[in-house]
């Protein structure tokens, strides 16, 4: 039924960190648009979370009330979570290619429900760890059991600047709420360019921990190191936890990784889609 | 200096439409609705705190935090329960606009949001407390109920209508203790003006705290031999079109009174409609866009045009025009 009951072989892993790197790629590719940088960064993220076991989910039941959910707070960075539910069964991944075109179900930031599977709208940074309050309030008032309806909030290092995460990040502690696992992905650029640039946010490890969650960091392109780490902090019960990974944004395709501000929204041309394609198949990452 | 027009304060006792939260709130939950309320650190002037003391386990303080609020409303929303969040008007959306309109609006969460201390009648604490724009924000997003109660007893119908249904709203409340209009009880139906004086010369359209004066207006009116009908339209969204369409056709001159600026809230909506519909001569009582100030909540709304007498004044100039 779930996922977390058949977790891939570290092959297995490895393979869907291609597939869904191949989806990012050919989707950004069809729209001429979207953010393939801060999707590429976050691939094992997504991949540890759907196929390591880590989140309890049913792509048959999308609205199973006890399941774990996967939201996505940097909520540009839709075509890692489009590529890894059409892997994961949500739909049909012949729809990719119509990803920010009208009328699709994929649309350009994420939308709640569309496609089932979205947990949350989001494009304007910052909400989705409030959000996961909210979830994990009515979790504890429906008295589910400490294992079930965990929540798994992906945020950017660039969207830390907002400062409703702080809000979040207090109240998840005054609250209580260990359900809730944040998960950064720590690629160091944001729109404007390099992160120490715009605004810093070190020592961040140091300030989540200065708010009472537990911190762990972590190689974020190491899929079974991200898995572990995650698995980890979903059978914590005395603190909501973070993951902090360690990721390049751009990762697995070389002219994304050394000119990340230059593709944190656009897509690739005919030419630089058949080297991305190229250089996952050789499994750079 | 001129006593005020609203210091005289008839029977019943007054009640401020705010005070009908805390009540209500705790009647839900006692009816056995799946209620769960937010405050962010002004739960006693909201009223959320009768919630507190009655059903600590349906209630929590986000402290000062507006955007944390709303989308801590939206994630309880999404595990099934019903959510009533409540701050200041100025406070909510103004703080958290964009948290309402992406969380709430686009999600189409069961999120109701109550925002008190609305309009320049706030008083003493002055522009930055005063909310004058809260209307046009909200009716500007697709997809939520917005009501403004007359008194304390529409806004106590209108806050337990709200959780029948699955929808976002968001109903403003006031802080001063306000005359009741509704003494023989209000049957506060979304969407539905209520005609509360027939006429046959003009309308006279209010809502909030501007329905009280325009009925006084009203009998002015007909002492001078002007026929003033009145409707309450306390939905701005969805919004009565065809009330407002039949009073056109039946009176031919439409007055709009309400505290908020002229631009974007009550008056806006019924001259959209009046321009497509059935285009009669219109006027408007409200804030003639301008920040609010310090003073008491009665000599503002002398200062402010928010009057009796200001209605009065319209309804002959627009019977003029006719």
């Amino acid at each position: 039924m779930t996922t977390n009951s058949a977790p891939a072989q570290t092959d297995a892993l490895l393979d869907v960190c291609k597939r869904i790197r191949r989806h990012i790629v050919e989707m950004t590719h069809a729209a001429q648009s979207g953010h393939p940088g801060g999707s590429l960064s976050a691939t094992e993220i997504f991949a540890a979370l759907y196929f390591g076991g880590v989140a309890r989910h049913d792509p048959l039941n999308p609205h199973w009330d006890r399941r774990d959910r996967v939201i996505l707070s940097k909520g540009h960075a839709t075509p890692v979570v489009y590529a890894t539910l059409a892997q994961a069964g949500y739909f049909d991944a012949q729809l990719i290619p119509t990803f920010r075109a009208l009328g699709t179900e994929l649309q350009g930031h994420v939308v709640r429900n569309r496609p089932p599977g979205v947990e949350m709208s989001g494009g304007a940074l910052g909400m989705g760890l409030s959000f996961a309050v909210g979830i994990a309030l009515g979790h504890g008032l429906d008295g589910l059991p400490d294992d079930e309806g965990q929540i798994f909030v992906v945020v950017g290092d660039g969207e830390l600047n907002e400062g409703q995460n702080w809000e979040a990040i207090m109240s998840a502690s005054h609250f209580g709420l260990h359900r809730i696992t944040a998960i950064l992905d720590r690629n160091h650029f944001q729109n404007d360019g390099p992160g120490d640039e715009i605004m810093r946010i070190d020592p961040v490890a140091d300030k989540w921990a200065s708010f009472g969650w537990g911190v762990q960091e972590v190689d974020g392109h190491d899929v079974v190191a991200v898995r572990d780490a995650l698995l980890t902090a979903r059978g914590r019960n005395d603190a909501p936890q973070v993951v902090i990974c360690e990721t390049v944004k751009g990762r697995g395709v070389s002219f994304m990784a050394e000119n990340p501000a230059g593709w944190h929204g656009k897509g690739p041309s005919d030419e630089q889609l058949a080297q991305a394609l190229e250089e996952i198949d050789g499994g750079l990452s | 200096m001129t006593t005020s027009r609203w210091a005289a304060v008839p029977e019943p006792p007054p009640a401020a439409t705010r005070e009908a939260y805390g009540p209500a709130l705790v009647a839900l939950a006692e009816a056995g609705h799946d209620i769960v309320a937010l405050d962010a650190d002004l739960s006693a002037s909201t009223g959320g705190n009768k919630l507190a003391a009655a059903f600590p386990e349906r209630w929590f303080t986000v402290g000062a935090a507006e955007q944390n609020m709303i989308s801590i409303a939206a994630g309880l929303a999404s595990t099934g329960k019903t959510v009533y969040a409540a701050s200041f008007a100025v406070f909510m959306p103004g703080h958290c606009f964009d948290q309402i309109r992406v969380q709430i609006a686009q999600q189409r969460m069961n999120v109701k949001l109550v925002a008190s201390h609305g309009g320049i009648s706030v008083g003493e604490d002055g522009a930055s407390a005063q909310a004058i724009e809260d209307l046009a924000l909200m009716t500007s997003l697709p997809g939520i109920n917005v009501v403004v109660p007359s008194d304390a007893v529409e806004a106590d119908r209108a806050i337990r209508r709200a959780a029948e249904d699955d929808q976002p709203w968001y109903i403003r409340l006031g802080r001063p203790k306000l005359p009741i209009v509704y003494t023989e009880g209000a049957s506060f139906e979304l969407g539905k003006a209520d005609q509360l004086r027939d006429g046959s010369d003009l309308t006279l359209i209010a809502c909030g705290l501007m329905v009280e004066p325009t009925l006084r207006a009203a009998d002015t009116l007909a002492a001078e031999g002007l026929s003033a009908r009145v409707l309450n339209v306390a939905t701005l969204k969805p919004l009565d079109e065809d009330a407002i369409v039949r009073a056109a056709n039946d009176t031919g001159a439409i007055v709009c009174a309400e505290e908020h600026n002229v631009i974007g809230g009550l008056g806006s909506a019924v001259a959209r409609t009046l321009s497509r519909r059935c285009p009669v001569p219109m006027e408007q009582v409200g804030i003639e866009d301008r920040f609010g100030q310090s003073g008491t909540w009665t000599a503002l709304l002398d200062e402010y045009g928010l009057t009796a007498e200001a209605v009065i004044t319209a309804a002959k100039r627009v019977v003029a025009r006719k």
